[in-house]
């Protein structure tokens, strides 16, 4: 068992972090990696991109949002608790490299998994502008620490209730125009935003790199469920990437593929909360 | 993975267990042994080397042993209790399973030696899944074989919702390729519910690679096959979800470099199947994650690990490799062959020297 050390609620409840003792994988682990969890025997097999390592304690941190019967599941471990089995890490790193100026974007959960390349690309002498968005104050999630792994933070909600008003492509345009130095750009965030970001940076012909996560099984390039079209290429996100650059990446192919079991994941979700009540 | 003779390894399982007398263990060598891939070669490796004393550990990428036996061949071919009793008994004999442990990613076959190993067995098992690379195949309903087997067979997708892993359950489903995996999936899909499963391959009857007897069980069982035929492209609807395919029709030309005829198109032969449910099993390629990793491993041109053919040894000193990291697609008898003759000269190394 892989056990969970520490939890906390975020978001009003809706995300989760959990920091999970796995000292092989916090040994191993390098920002933009992943892992893939199962909670029990019948449990199934979630890709989850890690958001923090502590190697002396030998733990990784992971945070998510509660969409589906899997991530409800995981919301109902508790501390001293576990998963089943962690595997990882997976995917290739990220490839952080000093460059000038860089923007980071991360929308919802996204910024938990921006923050470790954050923190990266300003460790090795990037200039770092950092933009966070979320629905309203309430659910915007890790924005000390972004603060931290930064040098400029801007905040955006989409109803105005924090910072600027309006999406994380409205302030990122007005980044993008006012410095005709930014070298790259990180989006990491729902499909629609990381679409509509590299749309934005493709204008101004930025380089940016988007984190993709599309369904899996293995993780390890055996079965092909992740396979995602980059530049009119298959790819399998979970050897290729998970991070391909947002300018080739077919968001509209991987948006209907992440839907496939849309039913049955509402099917599975009723049955599960069905079981709690009861 | 092609798997022949499947029923022979049942029974010879079950032969060894019910009459042979508990093994007899040889006394500890001091030597450790590290095992990449559970599937039928490593099991094989594990089993032959913790009965001649050496400090024997498997590794595994996913979270149950058994590699191919348990996520790939279906329930109905070989049950998995068979393989997890097998595995028990390798435990019980002292053999150390580390699962969810992916060899090139959570630890290389380098710091295998550093934290001590003598010898490493490399028997990882298929690797990338071949598509056909034609338009419409990354639509929702076009699995590859390894996906859709994984889903049913390891993940018990067949039990949804009790189980958490979905499957898309067709009632029309086509299985590209003639391989025995390309049997099993097409039989399966009829064991969920299918009302027509067909097997569409571009040669003829006599070119289907799959063994006869598995050609004959998926007829009986109503698997329809369509011979001759060449998927063109998928169609699907406004949700991204297969609903059709393209085919052509095929006749046999001249022979080609495996010597077999050459399926060539019949010209204005294109007719569609409907379709919900596509299952890909044409082979697959090498799983670049550990030889990527690995330094000194020579690999041949398709990516596969060079070895001895007769002991499995590697160019690399201490590695051996068997099974369909090697030679490709293979058969479960095969690659335990295979783990056999490696297990042995991995023995000599650990005793005499390379
Ligand atoms: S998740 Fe199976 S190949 Fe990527």
């Amino acid at each position: 068992m892989f056990k969970i050390v520490k939890r906390q609620e975020m978001a009003e409840g809706t995300v989760i972090l959990n920091e999970i003792e796995a000292p092989l994988i916090a040994k191993k682990a390098k920002p933009g990696q992943f892992v893939i969890l199962k909670a029990n025997e019948t449990g199934e097999r979630i890709p989850l991109t890690i958001a923090d390592t502590d190697t002396e304690k030998g733990t990784i941190t992971i945070i998510f949002m509660i969409v589906g019967k899997s991530t409800a599941l995981f919301s109902t471990l508790k501390e001293g608790e576990g998963y089943m089995d962690v595997i990882g890490p997976l995917g290739k790193p990220t490839h952080i490299e000093k460059l000038g100026k860089v923007v980071c974007v991360g929308g919802g959960t996204g910024v938990a998994v921006l923050h470790p390349i954050t923190r990266a690309l300003k460790e090795i002498g990037n200039h770092v502008f950092c933009v966070i968005g979320a629905r309203n104050r309430d659910l915007l999630i890790l924005e000390e620490k972004m603060k931290a792994a930064s040098h400029e933070l801007l905040v955006c909600t989409d109803d105005g209730s924090y910072g600027h008003h309006g999406f994380v492509t409205d302030v990122l345009k007005d980044l993008l125009t006012k410095n005709d130095d930014i070298k790259l750009v990180v989006a990491i965030g729902p499909v629609p935003m990381m679409k509509a970001c590299s749309g934005l940076t493709k204008e101004f012909g930025v380089k940016t790199l988007v984190s993709l996560n599309p369904i899996m099984v293995d993780g390890t390039g055996m079965c092909g469920g992740c396979r995602v079209t980059v530049g009119g290429k298959t790819k399998f996100a979970c050897v290729d990437g998970p991070e391909f650059d947002g300018h080739e990446v077919d968001f509209d192919e991987l948006s209907l593929r992440l839907r496939a079991y849309v039913e049955d994941e509402k099917k599975s979700h009723e049955c599960f909360l069905e079981k709690i009540k009861g | 993975m092609a798997i022949g003779n499947l029923e022979r390894f049942a029974a010879d399982y079950e032969r060894a267990h019910r009459k042979a007398p508990k093994p007899e263990k040889a006394s500890p060598t001091g030597k450790k042994v590290a095992v990449v891939g559970s599937g039928p070669s490593g099991l094989t490796v594990a089993g032959d080397l913790i009965l001649k004393g050496h400090d024997v550990t498997i590794f595994e990428a996913f979270h149950r042993p058994g590699g191919v036996l348990v996520y790939g061949i279906p329930e109905f071919r070989l049950p998995k209790e068979i393989v997890f009793s097998e595995v028990e008994g390798l435990e019980a004999l002292g053999v150390k399973v580390q699962t969810n442990v992916v060899i090139g990613r959570s630890i290389t076959v380098d710091e295998l030696f550093e934290e001590g190993y003598d010898a490493v067995f490399l028997g990882v098992g298929a690797g990338l899944p071949m598509f056909l690379n034609i338009p419409g195949e990354n639509l929702a309903g076009v699995f590859s074989a390894n996906e859709y087997l994984t889903r049913t067979n390891l993940m018990k997708a067949y039990k949804f919702p009790e189980y958490d892993t979905p499957i898309i359950k067709g009632k029309n489903v086509v299985t590209v390729g003639g391989g025995n995996v390309a049997m099993d999936s097409a039989r399966t899909a009829l064991r969920l519910g299918a009302e027509n499963s067909y097997i569409v391959y571009r040669r003829s009857e006599t070119e289907l690679p799959a063994r006869a007897a598995e050609v004959h069980h998926a007829r009986e069982e109503g698997v329809q096959f369509k011979l001759l035929t060449n998927p063109k492209r998928f169609f699907g609807d406004e949700n991204g979800r297969v609903t059709g395919m393209e085919a052509i029709k095929m006749e046999l030309g001249e022979p080609d470099e495996s010597g077999r005829r050459r399926p060539v198109p019949i010209e204005g032969s294109e007719f569609t199947i409907d379709c919900d449910l596509v299952i890909i099993a044409i082979g697959s390629g090498a799983n670049p994650l550990l030889t990527k990793s690995t330094e000194g491993l020579k690999l041949n041109s398709r990516g596969y690990i060079v070895t001895d053919t007769k002991t499995g040894k590697t160019t690399r000193r201490g590695v051996w490799a068997g099974g369909d990291i090697v030679t490709g697609s293979a058969t479960v008898i095969l690659a335990m062959g295979a783990g056999r003759a490696a297990a042995d000269s991995m023995h000599d190394y650990l005793t005499l020297g390379w």
